[in-house]
């Protein structure tokens, strides 16, 4: 496994500065925060550097976690979509998602450097699950900070988390989601710091998370390519993933990104369509500026006060993305599109019935969007990171398609 | 504009500690914060803290988190900000803004995608024009400074950066080095508005950041974060070279006007009041 966090080219300095100094990144945080940002970096490389951890970790994946996930060839999809689709079966990893991967590495560091107790965000609550899992295996104590909203339309995920042993507070400021859960872990955390260690639930905020988090998901892309490549005999055309803050796809494409041949794509939440303004497309439609401790692109007014996202999917509902897909953005290294809450939901559905597989709304972004790469690239293969499973979009999935009706088929039909 | 330095020196020659008041501009509105801000300063405040309100305050507790979302729901502008700095300044008293990084980054931005990172200095230009003493920067830290530290040292603005106990030695030292004005000493782990803070407790960090700041800078060291009453400025405030040269007061502020929301006069009065016993503190 390659233990260095890096993405070659691509990969942050040594103050976390992706796309030369002072571009995107960087540790905008309160001084007293900054101690154990330094404390958690180098605990982290020197974790990194010791077969003793980096064994560890790759046991558990493999034990408890059901890594490496399967490269599935999506045939029925693929007839339908005029391209071959592989899926990366992250949906298919112990809690759902490719989240696991990330926590159970900052969990084993947190005990490594001996603390007690963590702190976690959530927004549809995957990373929150997650987090409660595996302070729950590693015998760690667990907050988790969650938007009132959120809370609201991810209930069942409260409840996982609760079984799980964690305590999940409601964030009632702000916006109350996700970026408000994320500024009130920051604020336990400034309180806590000795004994407490905040699994950050994607590759942003402030240096070292962006490349810690990476280095823990980066698998996702390294499998994908070996597995491509021993199934197939070639590499992908295209790889595509969903973009929130951007863990799954950082750790999809730090498989390919020195690949020159593979182009690189990433789908941002499109809501009702940039248009509307109701959007999470950070990327596409943001500004660069400074939120949660570092330099990216942003969902801001004029003044800089951030905007509130909106997406069907919790996951993506998030004004800000990792710094590093902000800098492969401005490197035209990797291209990032908006897939509306519409063409998310109908790739939902489309995926279910070829496929009998059920992926998260988040996901479907990415089948939405490789949907339309497939018509730009007939013929050509086309890898996506199905990053996690439906179960907890059941709700939205039948408030959208009007389902749960018995004795009918539901209006998600797409034939 | 009068560097926040002058008003530290004179608390000194008085042999005392400087009384730092804050509010966030535009709460309760735009026209009653600077009301609020001038009763403050006529009642003893040596310098003035204005809050800039911003989204996503990480340091802030829920008591400041409020007036500032107040202010934001209103619709203030950091050009309303510059507004209360103007008249605020202009009673003399040295003025700072308080601030996260984000707003000046993005001051004066020209709609769309840009890459040019001028908000600093443009922020830097207008608050000087305002009458604005410097910035107090919670969440930027000098090595993450450039261009912060290049505008302000241009026009001669107070750079007010932050220090905490878990600060190392090697941290101090740049800190002080970069700072202009004052050195706010955190003087608890936390937020604010949520615990306080102690002499004993602040001590350490205070020796420590009198010991690592450049020689001859003779730099003050406020301490704020969990100070709020006139009992515990008294406990903090410098006696016989020992304690902080500043009492930086926040939270109990803005508790003092959300305590009253209909009547403004009555809130006016109930921060004179505050203000006085505060004064009071750092003079004992």
């Amino acid at each position: 496994m390659d233990t260095t966090g890096s993405t070659g080219a691509y990969g942050a300095d040594a103050l976390g500065w992706f796309g030369g100094a002072g571009a995107f990144g960087g540790r905008f945080m309160p001084e007293a925060l900054i101690a154990a940002l330094d404390e958690l970096d180098i605990a982290w490389r020197e974790a990194m550097a010791d077969p003793a951890f980096t064994g560890e970790f790759e046991r558990l994946l493999t034990d408890y976690a059901g890594v490496p996930s399967m490269l599935y060839d999506a045939t029925r999809l693929s007839e339908h979509a005029g391209a071959r689709i592989l899926l990366k079966r992250e949906d298919l990893n112990h809690t759902g998602a490719h989240k696991i991967r990330n926590v159970l590495g900052q969990a084993l560091l947190t005990k490594r450097m001996g603390k007690t107790r963590v702190i976690a965000e959530t927004g549809a609550g995957q990373h929150g699950v997650a987090s409660a899992t595996a302070a729950a295996y590693l015998g760690l104590d667990c907050t988790v900070y969650m938007g009132e909203v959120d809370t609201e339309r991810q209930a069942l995920n409260v409840a996982r988390m609760q079984l799980l042993g964690a305590e999940v507070i409601p964030v009632k400021s702000g916006s109350r989601t996700l970026k408000d859960a994320i500024n009130e872990a920051l604020r336990d955390w400034v309180a806590s710091v000795d004994e407490t260690a905040y699994l950050f639930g994607t590759a942003a905020g402030p240096h070292p998370f962006p490349s810690l988090v990476l280095s823990f998901v980066r698998g996702i892309g390294d499998e994908a390519r070996r597995q491509c490549l021993d199934q197939y005999g070639a590499l992908p055309d295209a790889v595509a993933a969903c973009v929130g803050g951007g863990s799954n796809a950082i750790g999809l494409f730090a498989g390919f990104v020195d690949d020159p041949e593979v182009a690189i794509y990433g789908f941002e939440a499109g809501g009702d369509g940039v248009e509307t303004g109701r959007h999470a497309a950070t990327i596409f439609a943001g500004s660069i500026g400074v939120l949660h401790g570092a330099r990216t692109y942003v969902l801001q007014d004029e003044d800089g006060q951030t905007i509130e996202s909106h997406s069907i999917s919790a996951g993506l509902d998030y004004p800000g993305v990792g710094p590093q897909h902000s800098a492969l953005s401005a490197a035209g290294r990797a291209t990032y599109l908006p897939v509306t809450d519409a063409e998310a939901m109908d790739a939902m559905a489309l995926l279910a019935r070829t496929e009998g597989i059920i992926p998260a709304v988040e996901s479907a972004h990415a089948v939405a969007g490789a949907l339309r790469l497939a018509r730009e690239r007939p013929g050509q293969t086309i890898l996506v990171n199905l990053s996690g499973r439906g179960d907890k979009d059941m709700g939205t999935a039948l408030e959208y398609f009007g389902l749960g009706q018995a004795g009918t088929r539901g209006q998600g039909e797409t034939k | 504009m009068t560097s926040s330095s002058a008003a530290f020196a004179r608390a000194r020659s008085e042999d005392r500690a400087a009384l730092v008041g804050y509010l966030p501009a535009g709460f309760p509105d735009v026209d009653g914060s600077i009301a609020a801000l001038k009763a403050m300063v006529e009642a003893g405040c040596d310098v003035i803290e204005i809050g800039l309100p911003y989204s996503d305050p990480v340091m802030d507790g829920p008591t400041i988190q409020a007036a500032a979302q107040q202010a934001l729901d209103a619709g203030v502008r950091t050009t309303d900000v510059l507004r209360v700095v103007e008249a605020v300044a202009a009673t003399g008293t040295p003025t700072l803004v308080m601030t996260y990084w984000n707003p000046v980054e993005s001051y004066g931005r020209v709609s769309g995608r840009s890459h040019q990172r001028s908000g600093a200095e443009r922020f830097a230009q207008d608050l000087a024009n305002a009458g604005g003493a410097g910035l107090i920067t919670p969440d930027l830290t000098p090595d993450f400074a450039p261009e912060w530290i290049a505008a302000a040292d241009e026009r001669d603005l107070d750079k007010v950066f932050l220090v905490a106990p878990s600060s190392t030695d090697e941290r101090i030292a740049m800190t002080t080095a970069a700072a202009r004005g004052f050195v706010y000493a955190t003087g608890v782990m936390g937020v604010t508005g949520t615990t306080q803070a102690t002499a004993a407790g602040v001590a350490p960090l205070i020796a420590r950041t009198k010991a690592l700041s450049p020689a001859g800078a003779d730099l003050p060291v406020g301490v704020g974060v969990g100070v709020s009453s006139g009992a515990q400025a008294a406990d903090l405030a410098v006696k016989n070279g020992i304690g902080a040269d500043g009492v930086i007061v926040g939270s109990a502020f803005v508790r003092t006007l959300l305590d009253h929301p209909d009547d403004r006069a009555a809130g006016l009065r109930a921060l004179a009041a505050l203000t006085e016993e505060l004064a009071g503190g750092v003079r004992a």
